[in-house]
């Protein structure tokens, strides 16, 4: 007999992914009069457009199966991506900010802004552990604080003339690249490791984990400061893609992040969740995005269609949790 | 001297104060090597008040214990593991949805291939250890990848007391293990509590359950209104005797006590 309960929860999110992606196909043809997936640079630019949150995304998911939350992704990015701005600029760069410091090796940006991303996170982890302050709280505290920082930086003067070195980062493939090796490594981390196994208890059982000897507090900042360490990479990819550094890069990217990683799979309540399913949510947020393109139709009804599919998704999760409850009874 | 040598847990005079509810007075309590005890008394008589002093949960308002000959004092139910004494909560302590060898090893699992903190796991040691341990204990856990949440309250009570019992060194304390089982599942408990009589791990039991004290331990000490008011080995008592001391009316009245 066909047994649902032994599916893997992202069996059915891969679902409804074909299946969006299927319903923009039909309604590309009767309306548009073209193909949706027959368009192989259209689903490049696709996965290119949500890597960037997707790589944000890896991170949150930990931090969500430990029953957190990281509001700071999009602010951490823009941080990260004025610093590393600032010192990849090219030998000819006009204004730049440091006068000293131009055409330095890749590596020395890349460093800082990941460093700059590890210390937001750190931050965060090390306030939402020995604070007790709820992570909402004091994450969102870092998002203002982060952004403002990025705005600070430079007075909010943007950073050009980035030296083609380090723009070789964010060109072409290279994101979707960086993002599906994140989120392999991540994938593998959590599954096979004693930090995953951590994560996953801490989650699911503090107190239990406690007892158990795992150091909740110090496993809970690095769990933010990797969580912080990759919005900095994100932050690294996107400028050097877009060849600027702008404190207002990467607005709201936190909520679409979260969004991916909810519909995904992953319980708020922590405990609960994979990177597989975080990465299918992301291709579902960049197929929503791209269709709507796609068909042309205006970008507040595909906010619209984006929230109430995170709705949807928890609704069917909780009520998929729920059956499997009552069938183990 | 010998004597001293052979007692594992020993305190003096532990006292414990709520504001002005004194709900542990002048408790003085040893456990020799290998002995299983009980801990008895109605509700209220101090029996939790006594475990969470000496698993570290909370710390007395005075007196001291000595494990092992040393004077200790836990200020954490972690310090207190680390030093050899394991205990079995009423509330499992269980991570729900981890699966059963990822409970039984939480927090010492096999490692493959140290890395620090992102050290890969042993997964199939584990496995063959969690199936080992689970044997031992006859208990029927189809799918040990199964989440724990997923299981019966035995079952999780299973997974619960293996663990202790697995990893155990030094003194395990069980509160009321079997309170919430089925007569089967009860009757597995027991047979692990047996299991690590045989192998000599010393045990304190907190039970109401008279008919089960009597069929497992040693000696049973009988706590009221906060202080101990008996020590008495089982074999020399009765159902009577005791419940007259959880009471403190005089034998007679209990004859027909349901719970004997």
């Amino acid at each position: 007999m066909f047994k649902r309960a032994n599916l893997p929860a992202e069996a059915s999110i891969f679902l409804v992914l074909v299946g969006i992606a299927v319903l923009f196909e039909i309604i590309g043809w009767l309306v548009v009069g073209q193909s949706f997936l027959g368009n192989s640079k259209r689903l490049v630019i696709m996965i290119l457009q949500v890597s960037i949150i997707g790589i944000i995304a890896v991170g949150v998911t930990q931090v969500i199966i430990t029953a957190g939350i990281d509001l700071s992704g999009g602010a951490v990015l823009a941080l990260a991506a004025m610093v590393a701005a600032s010192l990849a600029q090219s030998a000819d760069a006009f204004s730049p900010v440091y006068p000293d410091l131009l055409g330095l090796p890749v590596i020395i940006p890349v460093a800082a802004g990941i460093m700059v991303g590890a210390a937001c996170g750190w931050a965060n982890g090390s306030i939402t552990a020995y604070t007790g302050i709820p992570p909402f709280i004091a994450t969102l505290g870092m998002l203002v604080t982060a952004r403002a920082l990025a705005v600070l930086y430079t007075e909010g003067q943007p950073v050009y003339s980035l030296s083609d070195s380090f723009s070789v980062i964010g060109s072409g493939a290279w994101p979707v690249a960086i993002f599906f090796v994140v989120a392999i490594l991540f994938h593998l981390i959590l599954n096979h490791t004693k930090y995953g196994k951590h994560t996953y208890a801490i989650g699911s059982n503090e107190k239990a984990a406690r007892i158990a000897g795992i150091n909740v507090k110090r496993h809970k900042i690095l769990v933010y400061t990797i969580a912080g360490s990759l919005s900095g990479l994100a932050g690294v990819i996107m400028c050097s893609r877009a060849t600027i550094g702008q404190s207002g890069m990467g607005m709201m990217y936190e909520l679409d992040a979260i969004s991916a990683v909810v519909i995904g799979g992953t319980s708020l309540f922590g405990g609960r969740g994979r990177i597989s399913g975080t990465v299918i949510g992301v291709c579902i947020l960049g197929v929503i995005t791209s269709g709507f393109t796609f068909l042309r139709i205006d970008f507040y009804y595909q906010e619209i269609a984006k929230g109430m599919i995170i709705v949807t998704a928890v609704m069917l999760d909780q009520h998929r949790q729920k059956l499997r409850r009552e069938r183990s009874v | 001297m010998s004597i001293q040598d052979d007692i594992i847990l020993r305190t003096d005079n532990l006292t414990k104060h709520y504001g002005g509810v004194h709900a542990l007075e002048d408790a003085c309590f040893t456990l020799r090597k290998g002995e299983h005890v009980a801990i008895v008394g109605d509700n209220g008589a101090g029996k939790s008040t006594f475990v969470r002093q000496i698993t570290g949960v909370e710390q007395p308002t005075s007196g001291d214990i000595f494990f092992e000959g040393k004077r200790v004092e836990f200020n954490s139910p972690l310090e207190a593991r680390e030093a050899g004494i394991e205990s079995v909560f009423q509330d499992l302590a269980l991570c729900n949805h981890l699966d059963v060898p990822s409970n039984l090893f939480l927090g010492r699992e096999e490692i493959l291939f140290n890395l620090g903190p992102f050290s890969i796991l042993n997964e199939k040691k584990m496995m063959q250890k969690a199936h080992a341990v689970l044997e031992k204990t006859a208990i029927k856990i189809p799918n040990l990848n199964n989440q724990v949440g997923d299981m019966s309250g035995g079952q999780r009570q299973c997974v619960a007391i293996s663990r202790s019992a697995s990893f155990a060194s030094k003194l395990i304390i069980m509160d009321e293990p079997t309170a919430a089982l089925g007569v089967q599942e009860t009757t597995q408990v027991e047979n692990i509590i047996r299991g690590l009589k045989q192998q000599e791990v010393p045990l304190i039991l907190i039970s109401h359950n008279l008919r089960q004290v009597f069929n497992l331990v040693d000696k049973i000490w009988v706590f009221r209104r906060g202080r101990i008011v008996g020590e008495v080995n089982a074999a020399d008592t009765d159902g009577n005797e005791i419940v007259s001391m959880i009471t403190g009316v005089t034998r007679g009245v209990h004859d027909n006590a349901s719970y004997i």
